[in-house]
């Protein structure tokens, strides 16, 4: 188990960024390679059926 | 006054390109006032809190962008709402890449990743971090109001994953020389450290930078982590961790006081650990029997001292005496006040730096009172109103809740600084800047003018307000530290590069 956190630590970090984008720009200013996810309320915002969709998913 | 809004269905946009938007806006002439956010339920209610309501407003949608203007003509709302994509297209990033919306996706284009960044709206931030977990990746989690119960849920799934999930709420972290989410450009060295107060991280991290060492890795757990529901889950997986990294020599812990059973089973952890470790937990009075490799600081400043002399071997002492000409800038503004002007008024951008203070000024015998009081007697009736000597964490929810953070966007600080400035009872003036990644390009330019209004205030009223200010900070961060701290200097605020310095500074002025 603690293998997976020495491993965080000791190799290069790849990012998923999932929302502010000023993130992600800063993280690339450092040379770590990164994906922006321009991510948007799921299902239109609508949380209760986001939820379902979540189990069904 | 005319005011007008428009509603975009279906584009959603985050909350700090929102603000660069708003602030476009508002440098238009004869803009009074705009909103431009997201259609939560909690951004409808700023909206009527301005006095924009409509049954279309009521409608929108989480994902709706809603853009409100307040001018004093009509034509002026007309012109910015009918000019609207120019507003928003001077803030979009050029990319030709076709960027995916959600995890899931943007996995599938890296799928080497192994540590995801969320940083979307806390009602939504759950779902987001759980996937990630479940992918097997390690989380920054940003997004802060994520109930408790999540919180254990998602912490105990990442221990049984065997990965680390910083946060929620997690302000901070260097992962390998690597600053997310706020952090500051601090050199590679042998001091790790853990920490639930995300300031309290950055604070200490550079100021190890200043005293000529470096920090190997600095885990941000999230403010709750040490409460007795969560009982230290990520703290306990970061020391594990730190202990086995064989680049780290000292450990460091930065918290506010932590619960009564997480401290017992961390103090049992910390007598086991073959590492020497250093704690701060800020405001907490109890005895702490942690074994012989452990010891205690009272405040960052000392947590820094203990760390850097146990790397290097020499004695190290951040605390360095106030300048001569500091103390002579300090009595000079205390001949001069008004009898009225008795009390220190702090505002904080960072919450530990609020927090320290508090626990600097007790230390020396005088009682705050704060929206987030170390003694539950002082909280504020209305932290809007302040009682003696005050000091409002600004970074408090009630500041926040559909508005950037003040590390990021000084505007609300700004109207603070102007009102305990007009306050005759004000005689110093306690503040923090912050800089380093993400946070404002320019965090003293866009308070200097109101300090400088408060202080013309005070001298025209037959007074004087001082003006103490503390620079959490590397000579590495874009802002550029020295040039910050020198903007201050030069229209006559006292500066520290520790927070801790500029609290007894301004306590020893009221004494």
């Amino acid at each position: 188990m603690q293998a997976r956190v020495d491993e965080l630590l000791h190799k290069p970090l790849v990012v998923v960024n999932v929302g502010l984008a000023q993130f992600a720009q800063s993280l690339e200013q450092q040379q770590v390679e990164v994906v922006q996810v321009d991510w948007v309320p799921p299902a239109g915002g609508d949380k209760a059926m986001a939820e379902l969709l979540d189990q069904l998913l | 006054m005319a005011r007008g809004f428009v509603i975009r269905k279906n584009q959603y946009f985050d909350s700090v390109f929102l603000m660069g938007v708003s602030k476009r806006i508002a440098g238009v002439k004869g803009v009074r006032q705009n909103a431009v956010l997201m259609g939560s339920e909690a951004n409808k209610k700023l909206l009527a809190d301005i006095g924009v309501e409509d049954a279309r407003i009521d409608a929108a949608q989480p994902n709706d962008l809603i853009v409100a203007v307040i001018a004093d003509r009509q034509e002026t709302v007309d012109e910015v709402l009918a000019n609207l994509d120019a507003y928003l297209q001077a803030g979009v990033a050029s990319s030709t890449a076709a960027r995916p919306h959600s995890f899931e996706e943007g996995l599938a284009q890296k799928p080497q990743a192994n540590l995801a960044v969320i940083s979307v709206p806390g009602e939504y931030a759950a779902q987001e971090a759980r996937k990630a977990l479940r992918a097997g990746l390690h989380v920054f989690l940003f997004s802060d109001n994520v109930t408790i119960d999540d919180e254990l849920a998602l912490k105990r799934l990442a221990a049984e994953k065997g990965l680390l999930l910083m946060g929620p709420d997690c302000g901070t972290s260097l992962i390998g020389g690597v600053g997310i989410g706020f952090a500051n450009a601090v050199r590679r060295g042998p001091v790790g450290a853990i920490g639930a107060a995300g300031t309290g991280l950055q604070e200490f991290t550079s100021q190890v930078h200043h005293a000529g060492s470096g920090i190997s890795h600095a885990v941000g757990t999230g403010s709750h982590d040490l409460s007795d529901h969560i009982g230290g889950l990520t703290t306990l997986m970061a020391l594990d961790a730190l202990e086995a990294d064989p680049q780290t020599k000292v450990i460091a812990l930065i918290s506010k006081p932590p619960g009564a059973q997480t401290l017992a089973r961390l103090a049992e952890r910390l007598r086991r650990c073959t590492k020497p470790v250093v704690g701060c937990f800020l405001g907490a009075e109890q005895e702490i029997d942690a074994g012989p490799n452990f010891r205690r600081a009272r405040l960052i400043d000392e947590a820094v001292e203990l760390a850097v002399t146990q790397v290097t071997g020499r004695p190290h002492s951040a605390a360095a005496a106030f300048a001569p000409e500091q103390m002579a800038a300090g009595e000079r503004d205390a001949a001069a006040r008004d009898p009225r002007q008795r009390y220190v008024r702090g505002l904080f951008a960072g919450g530990t730096f609020c927090y320290q203070a508090q626990q600097v000024f007790r230390d020396a015998g005088l009682e705050v009172h704060s929206n987030t009081p170390l003694d539950p007697r002082f909280r504020l009736a209305d932290p809007d109103h302040s009682v003696g000597h005050t000091f409002v964490d600004m970074g408090d929810d009630r500041y926040t809740v559909g508005r950037p953070h003040p590390m990021i966007d000084g505007t609300v600080r700004r109207q603070r600084i102007l009102a305990e400035g007009r306050d005759p009872e004000t005689a110093v003036l306690l503040l923090d800047f912050v800089l380093g990644y993400n946070a404002s390009p320019d965090p003293v330019g866009e308070l200097l003018g109101a300090i400088v209004e408060a202080k013309q205030w005070a001298q025209e009223h037959e007074g004087a307000l001082t003006v103490v200010a503390s620079v959490c900070g590397t000579d590495g961060d874009p802002q550029g530290l020295d040039r910050q701290m020198r903007a201050l200097e030069e229209n006559g605020v006292i500066v520290f590069r520790s927070s801790a310095q500029a609290a007894r500074f301004a306590s020893a002025l009221v004494e």
